[in-house]
């Protein structure tokens, strides 16, 4: 189990959270002018490191609301600092 | 050669069954990956076409990923005619490899049930079965009656809060004793002077312009005119030591086993809405599979709830399993894909040949994967079969879309 630290419930056993996979993946700022090569990274293609991972995880159990965290894929060791304590919401 | 009963034959000691030499510093290819889909490529690339000079470099142990730690289901009912076409031309090869490599694989063609808990489930179901028969691959639709007929353990009481309402069955379907698989192709690449080296980890490639030219290895360079990647879920690992992306995304995979039981299920069962896949193997452990857990993660272990689940969909299936006890559980990394196929072709780069995605159902397709990865490597252009396949489906937007329609939900 991973006990993950929802910035506004605090930290909360893992099946109270839905994955968000990869954070920071942004919609193409103008779209018409976007190449299908592009459109496919957009769509399709995600980070997969070994190591260090930033990404999104929505505490669906619970405030609902999503937020970020860095996480070892190794060690799935948490890292709350780096990220997580900015509380904000976004809107998907 | 007298007929072989499954169980009865114990192959010899795996120690036995090849050498393991020291790397040589060149060889017409090399291939990364010591599983089932390295070994098999080897095999067909030695057999098919004449290729020899080859090495099979694996990080650890021969056939020690997923390759031993997965539930050895074996089925060709895919829904469209892509992937049809590739596990049928697996399931054919299978029919024959324990012959062919005159070892025990214990392939035992007990049928596969895939059952349906919905009405759009039973019509996704039944056009399944329609699209099979178009492709040859037997396949039938079953009501709950007859369900029971095959397998009368499982609980088809229109009760249950997602009750059995068919299943789609494949007599075909089976399963095989994977590390059985693994050895007898090492056996054979063995006496066929391919080189199998364990401990031995690429870090990195060679590199001429757009030629891949050989690969870095804890154990020193090797060059090489061909490296094929057959490294499941750690595909992703070497192909950013080139800067070359690829849409997969690594997850752990979870299998459990019970302590061993009398002979009590018959065949092979799958649920895809309660999430759940059981079959007994020869020993007669209950081996379970279920879902991928939903984060990404290289540490070959899954969360405790994720077997929770499975467990409770197989004892609400299975009311008899709640007696048994779990021997073990385990996990493994499973490579998956946006449209959950199978990514096996060519690369930007010239001499580098992917072959990764193959997820939670790659075991199926081993000898198939071999067979169609070693004409690609081979001739630098995909076999028919695995031409679909390709890494540019993803910009084109030709995916072949087996999620949900394959019978299993990832
Ligand atoms: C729990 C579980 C259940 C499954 N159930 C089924 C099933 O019922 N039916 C089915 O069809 N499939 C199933 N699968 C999927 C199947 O196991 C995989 O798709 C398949 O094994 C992948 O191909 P492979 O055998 O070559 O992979 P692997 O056996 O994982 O081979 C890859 C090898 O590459 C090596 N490697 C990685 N990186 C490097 C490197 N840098 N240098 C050298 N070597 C490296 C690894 O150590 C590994 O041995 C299951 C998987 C799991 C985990
Ligand atoms: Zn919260």
């Amino acid at each position: 189990m991973m006990l993950i630290p929802c910035p506004w419930c605090g930290p909360r056993n893992e099946i109270e959270f839905h994955y968000g996979g990869q954070a920071e993946v942004r919609y193409p700022v103008d779209p018409q002018a976007v190449s299908d090569e592009d459109w496919a990274r957009f769509l399709f293609f995600r980070d997969n490191p070994k190591g260090m991972f930033t990404e999104r995880w929505s505490h669906a159990a619970g405030c609902r609301r999503w937020f970020t965290v860095r996480r070892d894929t190794v060690t799935n060791e948490i890292h709350p600092d780096d990220g997580a304590s900015n509380a904000r919401t976004v809107t998907r | 050669m007298p007929p072989r009963t499954p169980g009865a034959e114990l192959p010899e000691h795996p120690d036995w069954l090849w050498h393991s030499p020291e790397p040589k510093s060149s060889y017409d290819a090399v291939i990364v990956g010591g599983g089932g889909h390295g070994l098999a490529t080897a095999y067909y690339l030695a057999k098919n076409h004449g290729i020899t000079n080859i090495a099979v470099l694996e990080r650890g142990w021969l056939a020690g990923g997923n390759m031993a730690r997965n539930t050895t289901i074996i089925r060709s009912n895919y829904l469209w005619d892509e992937s049809a076409g590739l596990y049928e031309h697996a399931l054919k090869l299978w029919e024959g490899l324990a012959d062919e490599l005159d070892y025990p694989l214990l392939f035992s063609q007990r049928g596969v049930l895939n059952l349906a808990h919905s009405l759009q489930e039973v019509r996704d179901s039944v056009r399944r079965v329609n699209a099979n028969r178009l492709n040859g691959v037997d396949a039938e639709w079953l009501d709950p009656d007859q369900v029971a007929e095959i397998c009368p353990i499982l609980n088809t009481s229109p009760d249950l809060r997602y009750p059995v309402l068919g299943a789609t069955w494949q007599p075909r379907a089976g399963i095989a004793k994977h590390d059985h698989v693994a050895w007898g192709f090492a056996r054979a690449l063995d006496r066929m002077g391919v080189d199998l080296i364990q401990g031995c980890e690429v870090t990195g490639f060679e590199r001429v312009g757009d030629r891949v030219v050989g690969v870095e290895t804890t154990r020193g360079p090797i060059r090489t005119g061909k490296v094929a990647l057959a490294a499941a879920g750690h595909t992703s690992v070497l192909a950013d030591t080139l800067g070359l992306r690829l849409p997969i995304q690594s997850h752990p995979l979870q299998a459990l086993v019970s302590e061993l039981l009398e002979p009590v299920h018959p065949t092979v069962v799958m649920s895809n809405s309660v999430h759940v896949y059981v079959s007994q193997a020869h020993k007669g452990e209950l081996v379970l599979g279920a879902g991928i857990d939903a984060h990404n993660s290289y540490s070959q272990r899954g969360a405790f709830h994720t077997i929770e689940r499975e467990m409770t969909a197989a004892v609400e299936l299975f009311p008899m399993f709640a007696r048994a006890h779990v021997l073990r559980t385990w996990g493994g990394v499973v490579d998956v894909t946006p449209d959950a196929s199978a990514i096996m072709g060519l690369t930007p780069f010239e001499g580098l040949y992917v072959n990764c995605g193959w997820g939670t159902g790659g075991f199926k397709s081993t000898p198939g994967v071999g067979w169609c990865y070693a004409h690609t490597i081979a001739h630098d252009e995909p076999h028919p079969l695995n031409a679909a396949f390709s890494l540019e489906r993803f910009t084109t937007g030709a995916l072949v879309d087996e999620h949900g329609a394959a019978g299993v939900a990832h």
